[in-house]
């Protein structure tokens, strides 16, 4: 059923601007192919794929050009029919070098994809439908790129009753999950038999937040009358998209501390994802493209773009008619997403968007710069989804406490959401100070 | 070659911000102390106002003369020292000599603030720092009080006010007891409107509750006061008298008398809720709040001193560490039992 305004979200969070006007209308357009696509062997949490492709070689789009390594791992798709000119290091969003596919695709490559080997809904068994789903290279898309046929298999001893198709998309600026469910609808209901069929799930719940009324109610009148969907409607708050915000919006459960969604026996998929699983799977195709929102300030062309994998940022930017003098870009909403310090990265299966400033529209949506000392306003207090104590934490993480950090402030449970950093007056980097904490953390706990 | 920009700025996520800023919520504190300021002007005259004028440079001017000596930028311009020095100059006898008011407030700052290291680090609040250093100073100055709505209250001034340093400091014939030293040493409340509108004699801010409420208000509205702080002394000051005054309705005062006299609403509403020195968990705040309240109740009714709630919001603010070390946040996925 479709219930309006559910007074029940999550505690704390916050209420930035969507700013989501600007590119929620228009409708998902197709990119045109870079002269060079970039594929980088590791899009995905987990190991990188290994590659079956030679330099030299001609591929044709969607074949597959790498194999997953083990079972924390997925396959990876040719974006485009060209040659593959070598495979070497290229550059990765956080300045590491990354093993890598350069395909150049064919002048005037057709955009058609070859079928594979199909995996119908009705006959596969649940273990036949998490291998294609790990063939198809599916990772989570809403931009933690976990493999999502890991989350169908849920640990040992635990049973899920409950699969959450996360359609909240809470980051400021981005719109691909909005356009997604009101052009790929069909493709998600699919989707929802593929996952409920493999996790043994009884109970599907679409999760969407206020602002995006007309998804809701197309999901909701698109509903097959054979499947246990009801589409829920969130309050708009920040982080709402998270995991375990989610969860406890819709289900009032917790998700233990270092646990997982199957501790409370829900598990949770990005909705572009499961409208991706609804329309390979059928086909036996794997990802070779993605939906992202190219936005921000700094962009002419703003829109939804399907794109394929591989597309260099310049590129992308270029297209989209970015001014010149951009300064800040960033993959993802304003919230979370990673700055870029080099515009020939690739765009890769977990980048939800591109977002670009110029330096004088950035330093109006940065405010003031000067830090001030902590005056234990509290704010950061009431933001903190986890209900952490992020002033505490920052003046541990100042002076490098980072075992008190660890044992009595929580630390390693932040998700990085950021909230706090955004509404702390004395303009302290908090969560920036907990990235780096948690950084530490693990290198001296690999020490030891 | 590309037609975009060649360098990139790189900065850590989030790129924005909500635009708050500790500036900012200082200047809305100072002024919602204004009227409370413009009204003690009223009630006394040239005198409050010189004391408030004189109290608010001293604090200015020494956190200015201190962070200079340190070979730091100024930090006057985060108004924290204003506020600190309207909020000390209220806690004063309009009457007070002048250079007494000098050098309390020169106490405050360098000693109640930047000894401690400053803003985000003083332990108490500064006002409240250097009032009581001068009640240890110059008792009998601390607690000689003027009568309000004196005729000549515009044009002259008390002889106390511009005394001599160190100077015994001469009195003006006619004085006043507080509300609440009448009450303590002759058993005599005043009237509930009196009160409330401010009508009595006392400490240049403690008198006119509803403009202190009204302050308070709108902080609270702006997010930028925990209203938890007020609410929690007045209950707990209300509960606690009514409770007495059930039992000896001849020794103890009405609740209302309790709330509405001496320092109690501008302490609780705009002293006690220093964020720097209170409690930074909501259930904390309610604790630091029954806590100064009860304190109050201790020093009003059995202590040597008429008035409690300066040091009753100093020792809490003692204890408001104390308070954060018990009471943290239930973190998310813990106690609660996440499964259902």
């Amino acid at each position: 059923m479709l219930s309006l305004a559910r007074k029940d979200s999550f505690r704390n969070g916050i209420h930035p601007p969507e700013m989501k006007d600007d590119t929620s209308h228009l409708a998902i357009r197709r990119f045109p192919f870079a002269p060079l696509l970039i594929v980088p062997l590791s899009q995905h949490l987990g190991k990188p794929a290994l590659p079956v492709v030679r330099a030299g070689q001609e591929v044709t789009r969607g074949q597959t050009i790498a194999e997953a390594d083990g079972f924390l791992s997925v396959a990876m798709h040719a974006p485009a029919s060209g040659v593959v000119r070598k495979i070497a290091l290229a550059p990765g969003i956080g300045g590491n070098m990354i093993e890598s596919v350069y395909l150049e695709p064919f002048p005037a490559s057709s955009q058609e994809v070859d079928d594979g080997e199909a995996c119908d809904v009705d006959t596969a068994t649940a273990d036949e439908i998490i291998a294609a789903i790990q063939r198809a290279g599916i990772v989570g898309l809403g931009g933690a790129a976990f493999p999502t046929h890991v989350k169908l298999r849920p640990p040992e001893g635990k049973h899920l009753d409950t699969l959450i198709i996360n359609g909240v998309e809470c980051e400021p600026y981005l719109t691909t999950d909005h356009r997604v469910m009101l052009e790929q609808t069909l493709d998600i209901f699919n989707g929802i038999r593929y996952l409920l069929k493999a996790t043994g799930a009884r109970e599907t719940l679409i999760a969407i937040e206020a602002n995006k009324p007309d998804a809701a109610r197309k999901l909701q009148q698109q509903c097959p009358v054979d499947l246990p969907v009801s589409v829920r409607v969130c309050p708009v708050k920040y982080p709402q998209g998270a995991e375990k915000m989610v969860i406890r919006s819709l289900l009032d459960r917790e998700i233990p501390s270092g646990g997982l969604p199957a501790d409370v026996g829900a598990i949770c998929v990005n909705v572009a994802t499961t409208a991706e699983i609804g329309r390979l799977l059928p086909r036996g195709q794997g990802i070779q493209e993605r939906v992202i929102t190219i936005g921000g300030p700094g962009i002419k062309k703003k829109g939804n773009y399907r794109i394929p994998i591989g597309t260099t940022v310049r590129f992308a930017l270029e297209e989209a008619g970015a001014a010149k003098n951009i300064s800040r870009v960033f993959l993802g909403g304003p919230m979370m997403g990673p700055s870029v310090s080099n515009l020939d990265i690739p765009i890769t299966k977990g980048t939800s968007g591109i977002t670009a400033f110029t330096e004088s529209q950035m330093a109006e949506a940065t405010g003031h710069k000067h830090i001030y000392p902590c005056i234990h306003c509290a704010r950061c207090v009431e933001a903190c989804p986890l209900f952490l104590n992020p002033s505490q934490l920052g003046i541990l993480a100042k002076k490098e406490e980072y075992d008190r950090m660890v044992s009595e402030f929580h630390l390693m449970d932040c998700f990085e959401c950021g909230a706090c950093s955004y509404v702390c007056p004395s303009h302290i980097p908090l969560v920036q100070y907990f990235r780096l904490s948690k950084k530490m953390v693990r290198k001296l706990g690999a020490r030891q | 070659m590309s037609v975009l920009k060649q360098f990139l700025e790189i900065g850590s996520s989030p790129h924005i911000t909500s635009g708050a800023s500790v500036d900012v919520i200082m200047r809305n504190v100072f002024f919602a102390l204004l009227p409370v300021c413009i009204f003690s002007v009223y009630a006394f005259g040239l005198a409050a106002a010189l004391v408030l004028v004189t109290a608010t440079a001293s604090c200015v001017l020494t956190e200015h003369v201190i962070c200079r000596m340190n070979g730091k930028p100024t930090s006057i311009g985060d108004w924290s020292v204003g506020i600190t020095g309207l909020l000390y100059g209220l806690t004063l006898p309009p009457d007070l000599p002048l250079w007494m008011v000098a050098i309390g407030g020169v106490f405050a700052v360098a000693v109640g603030k930047a000894l401690f290291g400053g803003l985000g680090f003083n332990a108490f609040n500064p006002a409240l720092v250097g009032r009581a250093f001068l009640q240890a100073a110059f008792p009998q100055a601390m607690t000689h009080w003027s009568l309000p709505f004196a005729f000549d209250r515009f044009s002259d001034l008390p002889g106390s006010t511009l005394a001599f340093p160190f100077a015994e400091p001469l009195y003006d014939a006619v004085t006043a007891a507080t509300p609440l030293a009448r009450m303590k040493f002759e058993g005599i409340q005043a009237e509930n409107p009196d009160l409330l509108w401010g009508l009595t004699s006392g400490s240049a801010g403690e008198t006119c509750a509803v403009l202190i409420v009204l302050g308070g208000a709108y902080l609270v509205a702006r997010n930028m006061m925990n209203w938890r702080i007020p609410v929690s002394i007045m209950l707990t000051v209300s509960l606690l008298t009514w409770i007495f005054m059930q039992v000896d309705p001849a020794t103890y005062p009405r609740p209302a008398f309790m709330l509405f006299s001496g320092g109690l609403m501008l302490g609780a509403v705009f002293m006690a809720t220093d964020m720097v020195a209170s409690p930074i968990t909501n259930t904390g705040c309610w604790l630091y709040g029954i806590l100064i309240g009860g304190l109050i109740i201790v020093i009003r009714f059995w202590g040597a001193m008429p008035e409690g709630v300066m040091y009753a919001i100093l020792l809490a603010n003692a204890v408001s560490p104390h308070i954060d070390r018990l009471i943290q946040p239930r973190v998310f996925g813990t106690g609660r039992g996440g499964a259902t």
